[in-house]
């Protein structure tokens, strides 16, 4: 069952119906449209997938079959902190799949999900070419290299503490 | 901007001569690579300005912010020129001791210089370090010395010269015979010879054609074409305008990985200054040629490197490849004569325009000609971006240049051309870089992704994570690549997990067989080779799996105890102090245990173990 709509959803949707409209309608304008939605939303609910295909004059199903092909494309929002353990050849040899285990572990989801409050989501991907830090792990966009299962517990903390941090400051001001 | 012509390049590259010889100034050149980008080398280049602008220098002291330097390992990177001293792993608090010791005292800092692994000795010079004096950079000649968003610093070192002669002194025959003499073969891996490709796209008749440049990095482990984008955009633009201009082409795209945001960038801002220079659009230099080039993002499917699943996604469908003929040189991206080429490929086009094809032939094999980058990674001393002559014995990659296997352990085999490709073991480890050589061994030149293993690799679990890969990127449209990987990838699992049948192995060998024969691209066709070189090598793993239920190399959480063997430990407390779950117990001369209750089975014990007491 897909997550209902936020209202942040809602505002970010009505602010890409116009950037949609204004773009270019050629098939081939199809997957560029579908990241400029993600880059909106974060991910494509079903209102995305229609607003594109509407947009192109091509059925809800063949948007939908482009996006479920490639792997950038999700269809769940991602939490705010999304963690991605690399799992490339390199990150596996030293150990990828062991930190990925210890993020699962740690947040209580599995890789593909969010944790209800929304802050993180972990997702494994293929490679991210720093081959030479292996194994890496992206939060956010921050990339961390040369893991280990004790590192872990100290990133996710540091990202919770962070949080409250600024959540004491706006508290104050 | 002016639009330029080629009297213009000969100005603007005088311009920069002092510049790219090292004079007058002191050059601080600074990694800006992926790699040390992730070790913090933003914050180091910002520490490194401010300890300049702190003592005064700003007039004597120019900091230039280079692509990836190759040496990843070692970030964040800084060379100082004159000199070529290289600094290594730096950080922000290093800078005001540089800044004053180097560059007002004259002293290089010793304890920032790289020390060599073997002999424990200081080096400075970047040039007499093993990892750099072993290569050859011609692809990658410019990594780690120009500034990659400068297009004027690119000029300064012959580029668009190549493009300039292409255009005014030379024929598209005459391009293309050119192309053919230097030998140069596919580097994306197929090793398909680059001048016979560019000849049937010339020759396919059509007002429209394109020139596509493969940017879809696919392999896990492979990060080649991502520093030369992000270390030298320009000589991928000046590579396709060449090969525009040899089968007469208007549009091009860069099918890029979306992984990869800094190269995205580079590239972005490259084309940006290459338009304003009138280096791409109308007339280019003002000859008859017009050539214009997009950057397309890839959304993220292996299966897009196979030449007609790239085409497919940049029409906006589903990357799914089809079956050849047609081929591309004649039916290709909107069903127009194109042609697809590397990265790594195109780098190299402008210096055989300007040297010529017998220049590039003049190193290298019988039938692999040139110079070949691979991404050095794994378990070796030295890893980073690797380019040497064809030819070269995969043996000195690793030892000379890579600086052998670290923690003593010893080394068990590489792996070579990602999921298409297979591992070499030791007795073949003088095998030279050739594409023939390889093939013959059981593994691929491929794209150029090396990986070390050491003896605490499982090659069973090496085999069954290439077949999860491609099970994962297997496009599901033709039966023996979705059904057939998927039965291989069950069977892995089982034997990983302790529950390997006597007859698996048969089974494994018949698949990779069919599938080979009767897939549809390249994928397909290609992936049981991870498979079935790991059987011709390590095939006593495989039954050590399934009869003894044994992993030797003790990676297979299934088959192992996690037990302490007493008369092996030595009592030294490393496990205890790298558990992250506080699952052992140890204290001071007693033997270590494990609390089972507790323990994750991170195997983190096992990696920290040298006397391998854990079992």
């Amino acid at each position: 069952m897909p997550l209902p709509l936020t209202a942040e959803d809602r505002l970010h949707l009505k602010t890409l119906q116009p950037q949609i409209a204004a773009s270019p309608k050629g098939r081939g304008q199809l997957i560029p449209l579908l990241q400029m939605a993600q880059k909106a939303l974060g991910y494509l609910p079903d209102e995305a997938l229609s607003l594109v295909a509407d947009h192109l004059a091509v059925t809800r199903s063949e948007v939908y079959g482009v996006a479920s092909f490639y792997n950038q494309f999700r269809f769940n929002p991602p939490g705010k902190n999304p963690v991605k353990v690399c799992m490339g050849t390199a990150c596996h040899v030293r150990g990828g799949e062991i930190i990925l285990e210890n993020f699962e572990r740690k947040l209580e989801i599995r890789e593909g999900e969010t944790t209800e409050d929304r802050e993180f989501s972990i997702e494994r991907v293929a490679c991210v070419g720093c081959c030479a830090l292996a194994p890496v792990a992206l939060v956010g966009e921050t990339l961390h290299g040369h893991m280990a299962p004790s590192k872990v517990e100290g990133l996710v903390l540091r990202v919770r503490l962070e949080k409250e941090k600024a959540e004491r400051e706006a508290a104050h001001s | 901007m002016a639009k330029l012509t080629t009297q213009d390049l000969e100005v603007i590259k005088s311009a920069q001569k002092a510049r790219l010889a090292f004079r007058e100034r002191t050059y601080l050149l600074i990694c800006g690579g992926t790699g040390c980008h992730a070790t913090g080398s933003i914050r180091v280049k910002d520490a490194l300005l401010a300890a300049i602008e702190d003592k005064g220098l700003g007039d004597t002291v120019q900091v230039i912010e280079t692509g990836c330097n190759g040496f990843c390992a070692m970030g964040p990177l800084l060379v100082v020129h004159p000199g070529d001293i290289f600094y290594q792993k730096l950080t922000v608090e290093d800078m005001p001791e540089l800044v004053e010791s180097h560059l007002i005292n004259g002293k290089p800092v010793e304890r920032l210089l790289y020390k060599d692994p073997v002999s424990k000795a200081r080096i400075a010079a970047q040039t007499k370090i093993p990892f750099f004096a072993h290569q050859m950079p011609r692809a990658l000649r410019n990594k780690g010395l120009i500034n990659p968003e400068s297009i004027d610093e690119y000029i300064g070192r012959d580029g668009y010269i190549g493009a300039a002669k292409a255009l005014f002194d030379m024929t598209p025959q005459q391009i293309i015979e050119e192309m053919k003499i230097s030998g140069m073969r596919g580097r994306g891996g197929a090793g398909f010879p680059t001048g016979v490709k560019w000849d049937f796209a010339s020759k396919s008749a059509g007002a429209v054609k394109y020139v596509l440049c493969n940017a879809d990095e696919g392999d896990p482990g492979a990060f080649m074409d991502r520093s030369i984008l992000e270390a030298d955009p320009h000589a991928v633009l000046e590579g396709m305008i060449i090969a525009a201009k040899a089968i007469d082409a208007h549009k091009g795209y860069i099918y890029a990985r979306t992984e990869y945001p800094l190269a995205i960038k580079r590239l972005g801002i490259a084309i940006d200054q290459a338009k304003g220079y009138g280096l791409l659009g109308d007339n280019i230099l003002g000859s008859a040629l017009s050539f214009d080039i997009e950057i397309y993002q890839g959304a993220g499917a292996f299966v897009c490197g196979e030449e007609t699943a790239l085409m497919r996604s940049i029409e906006g469908k589903r990357g799914m490849p089809r079956p050849r003929p047609p081929f591309p040189a004649h039916k290709g991206l909107w069903e127009k004569p194109t042609i697809l080429n590397n990265v790594e490929t195109l780098a190299n086009v402008p210096q055989i325009m300007v040297k010529g094809g017998a220049w590039y032939a003049g190193v290298g094999t019988q039938t692999s000609k040139g110079t070949k980058v691979f991404a050095l990674s794994g378990d070796v001393n030295n890893i980073g971006l690797v380019e040497v002559p064809m030819g070269t014995p995969l043996r000195t990659i690793i030892y000379d240049i890579g600086g052998g296997i670290p923690n003593k352990r010893k080394f068990k085999a590489v792996q070579l051309g990602g999921p298409s490709g297979g591992c070499i073991p030791e007795s073949h480890l003088d095998t030279p870089v050739d594409y023939e050589a390889i093939a013959k061994v059981g593994a691929i030149m491929g794209s150029g992704g090396a990986i070390v293993m050491d003896e605490k690799t499982c090659m069973v679990d090496m085999a069954r994570f290439f077949m999860e890969f491609i099970q994962d990127e297997s496009c599901g449209k033709c039966t023996p690549c979705r059904e057939g990987t998927r039965r291989q990838l069950q069977i892995l699992e089982k034997i990983c997990e302790g529950r390997g049948e006597p007859d698996d192995i048969d089974i494994l060998v018949e698949l990779s067989q069919t599938i080979r024969e009767t897939a549809l691209c390249g994928l397909g066709q290609t992936g049981p080779n991870p498979v079935l070189s790991a059987l011709r090598y390590f095939r006593d793993e495989f039954e050590a799996h399934i009869h003894e239920k044994r992993c030797p190399a003790k990676r297979c959480v299934a088959l192992l105890r996690f037990e302490v063997e007493p008369d092996a430990c030595t009592r030294c407390g490393m496990c205890f102090r790298a558990c992250p779950a506080d699952a052992i117990v140890w204290e001071k001369k007693e033997v270590a245990r494990i609390d089972k209750e507790k323990c994750i089975k991170c195997l983190t014990c096992y990696d920290k173990c040298r006397f391998d007491a854990i079992f």
